[in-house]
């Protein structure tokens, strides 16, 4: 379960959702396992280069969902977005090593980073977790109407350009830094981009956490 | 007034397709090649071997493109650390290596880095843009101690195999007989191992390839290295082995020494085992501390033992040199953070 299987192959597209303004939803049918937290890799021919993408859907479900921005100036994600029911999409079994488990930890996510932390909630991994989700709007914080229900006060939105009910004002850098203290022992999980990552993982050292217990997936 | 195309980083079919295009001989395509990647000519008016009226031409619609570096330090040890301009205001910097039987130049290939190494002030700064091929050859063809360059390494800023188009472009350029005419013996591509592209890579060119490896074991690697999660080092492991490493090209390992993480007997036998049956050396390194990275390199002792007991098993080990730490142009240190203009945090 851990070999990424490059290889790609058919599948066909059973939904395709905008969930907010450029950001959708694409599912297809599971064929295979999952540990939450992995990844499958996408494209819309067998030959072209696929894009990696972390699941964002539970084990148990019957569709492996993804959730994916488009870049305008992207060559898959504009044509993704117009995929509908019934077109075929290729790729691959899932694979990676972001591994969701069971004990206490800390989630921190910015933008579509949130898509593992979706997967490893709704198999049923949110239970002892903090979630820690940035963005720059609103808009971003996708599938809160999911976790604010059932993580109430451990689930933290970080806007940094707008203000909302229950949402900290700021970068969610600024929301840990202002944290007194961050518990050295549990294990922090990083998913967004590459500057993201490296801010809130500098950020962490910085408050005495040890390297060894943050798990980093940069998106790139 | 609309930017002139840039000549410097096409190829000689590109350059020839202009040509004929501009209503120019065929081969000046040849000759443009020849000029700007063996004479370094800056300007269409050197080229004294087309005709003015094809300099015209050339002159109303494109520009060769090439950069000088606008900032050179110099080491205690010799080495220099140039920064050249690339795209939309960006830096980038390389360095030179003047040693005793050869100089070798580390060259980068992308704005910054994305895949976020603990160990690596590149990641500090995020990602900003990828080289095309002709900064990339830029770096090579600018420099002032050109003459005398004799090997040239990828290990600077960026991940090589995250940019692989440019950086495939680039080699044909630099090892083409039209082209920089280096000999791709002479050249190293140093890879975090971004797998489908590496396999690429090693199916097109007959480079050496190093693989930054830094610890044997995955649990570890994750930490150090995040690409870990998605390309994990068994599967990279299992593409190299799928090639032939005992002629003319080689392959090399990657290891730097962080005290009480990778350089215990466990790294060493772990090492042993999954390179065993593969013609190759590891390159042991000092850390270079990056500010806010919570590692500390080993001891010279431990570097020093370490190297004694791989080659004692039969691995080939060597401590290679740090050089130009004094202005940060050892390895690992490379970044062009502080030019950064003020921009807006994408998160």
């Amino acid at each position: 379960m851990n070999q990424p299987d490059i290889e790609l192959t058919p599948t066909t597209v059973t939904a395709n959702r905008e969930i907010a303004k450029g950001v959708y939803v694409i599912s297809y049918p599971r064929e295979d396992v999952f540990v939450p937290g992995q990844v499958v890799a996408v494209a819309l021919s067998p030959t072209d280069v696929p894009r990696i993408y972390s699941i964002a859907s539970g084990m148990q479900e019957e569709d492996i969902s993804i959730l994916f921005d488009v870049k305008p100036e992207g060559t898959l994600t504009p044509k993704l977005a117009r995929l509908k029911p019934g077109d075929t999409l290729y790729v691959s079994k899932p694979y990676g090593s972001f591994y969701g488990k069971a004990e206490p930890a800390y989630w921190i996510a910015a933008g579509t980073g949130i898509a593992p932390f979706v997967s490893m909630f709704r198999s049923g991994l949110g239970k002892n977790k903090t979630l820690i989700h940035g963005s720059r709007t609103l808009e971003g914080f996708f599938f809160q109407n999911e976790f604010l229900p059932a993580m109430g006060e451990h689930y933290v939105r970080c806007c940094s350009k707008e203000k909302g009910d229950g949402v900290y004002e700021g970068r969610l850098t600024k929301y840990l830094e202002e944290m007194e203290h961050l518990p050295d022992d549990r294990k922090y999980y990083l998913c967004g981009s590459a500057e993201m990552v490296v801010d809130v993982r500098d950020l962490l050292v910085e408050k005495g956490i040890s390297f060894n217990n943050i798990i980093a997936e940069i998106y790139f | 007034m609309m930017e002139k195309e840039k000549l410097f980083g096409k190829t000689l079919e590109e350059l020839t397709e202009i040509a004929i295009s501009n209503g120019l001989p065929k081969f000046t395509g040849k000759q443009l090649a020849e000029w700007m990647y063996q004479k370094g000519a800056a300007s269409f008016e050197e080229m004294t071997n087309i005709s003015k009226k094809g300099r015209s031409v050339l002159e109303a619609n494109y520009e060769v493109g090439t950069r000088q570096h606008l900032k050179v330090q110099t080491s205690a040890d010799g080495t220099k650390k140039y920064l050249f301009p690339s795209a939309e205001g960006h830096f980038i910097e390389s360095a030179y290596i003047p040693e005793n039987n050869r100089n070798t130049l580390c060259i980068s290939s992308q704005v910054g880095c994305k895949m976020g190494c603990l160990f690596c002030a590149t990641g500090k700064q995020g990602f900003q843009a990828n080289l095309t091929a002709g900064e990339i050859v830029n770096q090579v063809v600018s420099l002032p101690e050109r003459e005398n360059l004799t090997n040239l390494v990828f290990m600077g800023m960026g991940e090589p195999l995250d940019n692989p188009e440019n950086l495939l472009k680039a080699l044909e350029i630099l090892t083409s007989d039209w082209g920089v005419g280096m000999s791709p013996r002479r050249i190293t591509v140093s890879t975090i191992g971004i797998l489908p592209a590496m396999k690429d890579f090693l199916d097109k060119s007959s480079c050496h390839f190093a693989l930054s490896i830094h610890t044997p074991f995955e649990e570890e690697r994750r930490r150090l290295m995040p690409i870990e999660n998605v390309y994990p080092l068994p599967e990279v492991m299992d593409l190299i082995k799928q090639y032939d490493w005992s002629h003319q090209r080689r392959i090399s390992f990657e290891y730097i020494m962080f005290k009480g993480i990778n350089d215990t007997r466990r790294h060493v036998n772990e090492l042993v085992r999954i390179l065993h049956g593969l013609r190759c050396r590891i390159n042991l390194m000092r850390f270079h501390p990056v500010p806010a990275t919570p590692l500390e390199g080993s001891d010279e002792e431990t570097l020093e033992d370490f190297k004694n007991t791989l080659n004692a098993k039969g691995i080939t080990a060597t401590i290679r040199a740090s050089r130009g730490l004094d202005i940060d142009a050892a390895c690992g240190l490379l970044s062009t953070k502080e030019l950064l203009k003020e921009r807006e945090k994408d998160y």
